[in-house]
């Protein structure tokens, strides 16, 4: 017998970055008791690396700016491929989301008449993102811990969900271990709502911490739910690249936002080279007026480095292959050159990009108030995930709600920066509201003993093998096979041997042994989370494979091109017998109001 | 590329051992690194909490050669790998394992902390007006990414072990930043003098030198904490006027 501990709430919350943390606190407002799992610390999430700021169109840079605008350039953006719904309701209600956070305490940076300044960013038209320095992600995090700790909230730190637990088709609980002592704990809940972020340590180069493991896309799918649009992972342009150590840290759009441009090794602006048709309205084709957009003149066009993230790390990937890149295999990063436009250039920096100042002086011994930075694409976000209801945020499964990174439909084939951490708190609160009222209309289900037993042997087998594979080894391998086979540019053939590469890696894993005793063991939990990223890593292959075009963060050099057949689905997968089924989920035609916005926004 | 020796800290809540282990040393590492590949080499199972890796979550708060640091940002070519370098835990907290502190006091620390109050909105649609100038001062304060640094060199928890009467630097920073935000109603000064201790904090400054954040704490945050404290407990006449009013 397994010994565990068992804990009951009305709503459990997996997760505890933006998403986890605004469902948990809206769940608990609506009078259920609420418990929030972290896999790390509170306050730790992924979610205080998010840097530039969140998207909403409050037009308090630019009058002209409104919730039509946002939706149409987030539907741009994403390549027509985003759920409209979602997309709508997050351009109508990031405004309101983001004034909540002033009323919990929330301070961003002021625009002269005393209101929440706003900045440009890639493929806004206006400048929209709320934002504090280069530490947005932080300030919404700590708002939200800060209003949560008194809302009486069961917070569980450093525990970690193996498996959904299922009465017939509906969730109704988790089992998961404590990591100070190993010990299993079972969660029982009405409803339960993922928000576990992404997957990006799937591959070698990420800006992602260790606790981007595809977690909840691998539970949903485990348990039967189906995931959409696997197939778009966000490459995003400016990650640093040298040193080595720190390859794939993240460089903020905002250094770009801010007139930061990208040169070649031979000192050209290579992005005014390749404009793509459907922002060729939209972009300056001059290096003045680019700065003149910058500078805040409402007549000019944007910069080309302001092209959405997809095509922009696309374009460096084009440079460093052509042999036009820097020493250590990127391209430059230039904002040092504003002091040539601004009096007090170097502090202007120093107060807009605090972080990516001390960044990069503390761990590249480079001052980018005078040096350009060197910078190269990282993985970074993925567009792809549990498929949800617009409104309600509800998976395919009965009790089951997904928000944040780990649910899918907003951002279609590339997301805009800045949508994200609107998106967490436009969508987390969602779905802690549906989540209570699915909570307030059902019982506890019941939960079956001899899943938990089989569930505890499967978690504990790393133990019981001697002399396997060390678990750290596995997953090295597998970020380099992804970051080879299914990078920014992807193949059929290369796609195919990743395939059998996952299959050598799944056996590989499933002879892995970990030493040492069951507290707080990183090597086991690794082990654990081998599990997860392998699924995923399936999911986005097979997606790829299937996309037989190209489309926003999914780039295939043998079908270079869109597709007009392929912008009628979404590509989504699901476990049949133990096998992961691909189908194609037709999207519905968008209203005709939704399209008169399209076409009046142009 | 060289070698290093490091040694680290093994061991549980009971007690534990120095254990040295050699990995090899590349341009631009930081210790965490460090850490990471003997993971992978020689000890899966060492326990050492980390996220992002870039100094804005702080979880990998540690002691390298007896500094309070984070491990993300501290490049070996900043310190002397020609000797071992020790890393342990943060001291002023039990270990948990290894490199691991429990810092669970923390979190119940802030929760005793009055939540933030604003006063109502300025504008008809919910909405308030600040100048950057009102937040400035602020902002600085919530920078904060809550690594502990400061309460791990602090003295009165440290060496006095006083964690049932006196909060630490870092709340003190969270009360000031509460104290001064320019929404902010409500009043946290009466237990900022009896529950929280801010008496026993004689400004030897030492937490705001390890702030990976340089945050001015003792300067921006305590000494006009301490300086309103001052205000509205010690003034001889606003004191003669409490003692009135009780009456």
């Amino acid at each position: 017998m397994v010994e565990y501990q068992t804990y009951e709430h009305d709503v459990l919350v997996i997760g505890a970055g933006g998403a986890g943390l605004r469902a948990a606190i809206e769940a608990s407002a609506a009078g259920v008791s609420v418990g929030l799992i972290c896999k790390s610390l509170l306050g730790k999430a992924h979610t205080v690396m998010a840097e530039g700021g969140m998207a909403a169109a409050m037009g308090h840079n630019d009058d002209r700016d409104n919730w039509k605008v946002h939706f149409s350039d987030t539907m741009r953006g994403g390549q027509y491929v985003n759920n409209w719904r979602m997309a709508e309701l997050h351009a109508k209600e990031a405004p309101d989301r983001v004034r909540e956070l002033e009323g919990w305490g929330a301070v961003f940076d002021r625009t002269k008449d005393g209101r929440i300044n706003q900045r440009n960013f890639g493929g806004h038209r206006y400048p929209r993102l709320a934002h504090v320095g280069d530490r947005t992600g932080l300030e919404l995090i700590r708002t939200l811990q800060d209003h949560g700790i008194h809302q009486g909230i069961d917070v569980h730190m450093e525990v970690t969900v193996i498996s959904l637990l299922k009465d017939g088709d509906r969730v109704v609980g988790v089992f998961a271990y404590e990591r100070e002592h190993g010990r299993f704990r079972v969660f029982k809940a009405k409803a339960v709502i993922l928000a576990t972020g992404g997957v990006g340590r799937a591959y070698k180069i990420t800006s992602n911490s260790w606790e981007g493991t595809g977690d909840g896309h691998a539970l949903a799918y485990h348990a039967g739910a189906e995931l959409i649009d696997m197939e778009f992972i966000q490459f995003h342009p400016t990650g640093m690249v040298w040193p080595p150590s720190v390859r794939g840290i993240l460089v903020t759009e905002g250094v770009r936002g801010e007139g930061g441009i990208l040169r070649n090794s031979e000192g050209k602006r290579f992005m005014f080279d390749d404009i793509p048709a459907n922002y060729k309205e939209q972009t300056a084709d001059n290096e003045e007026e680019g700065w003149r957009y910058v500078a805040g003149d409402k007549n000019a066009r944007r910069p080309p480095e302001l092209l959405t993230r997809d095509h922009v790390a696309r374009c460096i990937n084009r440079e460093v292959k052509a042999g036009r890149g820097s020493p250590h295999g990127g391209v430059y990063l230039d904002i040092a050159w504003i002091k040539e436009k601004l009096p007090n250039a170097a502090e202007h920096i120093k107060r807009k990009l605090p972080s990516m100042y001390h960044q990069f002086m503390q761990l590249a011994n480079l001052d980018i108030t005078t040096t350009p930075m060197e910078v190269g694409p990282t993985t970074h976000y993925i567009m792809g995930g549990i498929r949800v209801d617009a409104d309600t945020q509800a998976s395919t499964l009965p009790g089951l709600y997904a928000a944040g990174e780990c649910a899918s439909g907003i951002n279609g084939a590339n997301r805009l920066g800045g949508n994200s951490l609107s998106d967490l708190i436009v969508f987390g609160k969602r779905a802690g509201e549906y989540a209570a009222q699915f909570a307030k209309e059902n019982r506890h289900g019941s939960i079956d003993s001899t899943l938990i037993e089989s569930e505890a042997r499967r978690a504990l087998e790393p133990f019981d093998r001697e002399a396997g594979e060390n678990p750290f080894v596995i997953q090295n391998d597998l970020q380099d096979m992804m970051q080879k086979l299914v990078g920014i540019v992807r193949l059929e053939d290369e796609m195919k041997e990743a395939l059998d590469g996952l299959d050598k890696l799944k056996e590989r894993t499933a002879k892995s042994s970990v030493t040492g005793n069951i507290d707080f063991n990183p090597g086991w939990h690794t082990a654990l989370d081998l599990r997860n990223l392998l699924t995923v890593s399936e999911a986005i292959t097979r997606s790829a494979i299937e996309r037989k075009e190209s489309r926003g963060g999914q780039f295939r050099d043998d079908y270079p091109d869109k597709d007009p057949a392929f912008a009628k689905f979404n590509v989504a997968v699901k476990e049949v017998d133990g096998q992961m089924q691909i189908s194609h989920e037709a999207i519905p035609e968008m209203p005709a109001e939704l399209k008169a916005v399209i076409e009046e926004m142009g | 590329m060289s070698e290093a020796t490091f040694t680290i800290r093994r061991g549980g809540r009971d007690g534990g051992e120095m254990v040295a282990y050699q990995t090899r040393v590349t341009e631009g590492m930081v210790v965490l690194d460090a850490v990471h590949q003997i993971q992978a080499e020689s000890a899966p199972d060492l326990a050492c909490r980390w996220n992002c890796k870039a100094g804005k979550c702080g979880s990998c708060s540690a002691e390298i050669n007896g500094k309070p640091k984070l491990m993300c940002m501290t490049r070996l070519d900043t310190i002397d790998i020609t000797q071992p370098v020790t890393i342990e835990p943060m001291r002023a907290f039990p270990p948990t394992k290894d490199l691991i502190a429990d810092i669970s006091w923390n979190y119940e620390v802030k929760k005793r902390i009055k939540k933030f109050k604003p006063r109502p909105p300025d504008a008809a649609d919910g909405t308030w007006r600040m100048q950057q100038s009102d937040v400035d001062r602020v902002q600085e304060f919530r920078k904060c990414i809550e690594c502990y640094l400061c309460q791990d060199v602090c003295h009165v928890l440290r060496d006095h072990v006083k964690h049932d009467e006196f909060i630490g630097p870092r709340f003190l920073v969270y009360s000031a930043a509460l104290e001064m935000h320019p929404l902010d109603t409500e009043n946290r000064v009466d237990e900022l003098k009896d529950e929280f201790g801010i008496g026993y904090c004689n400004i030897t400054k030492c937490c705001t030198k390890v702030c990976p954040e340089h945050i001015t704490i003792t300067d921006n945050a305590i000494i006009p904490l301490k300086e309103r404290v001052v205000d509205e407990f010690y003034d001889p006449l606003k004191r003669l006027v409490r003692l009135f009013r009780r009456k």
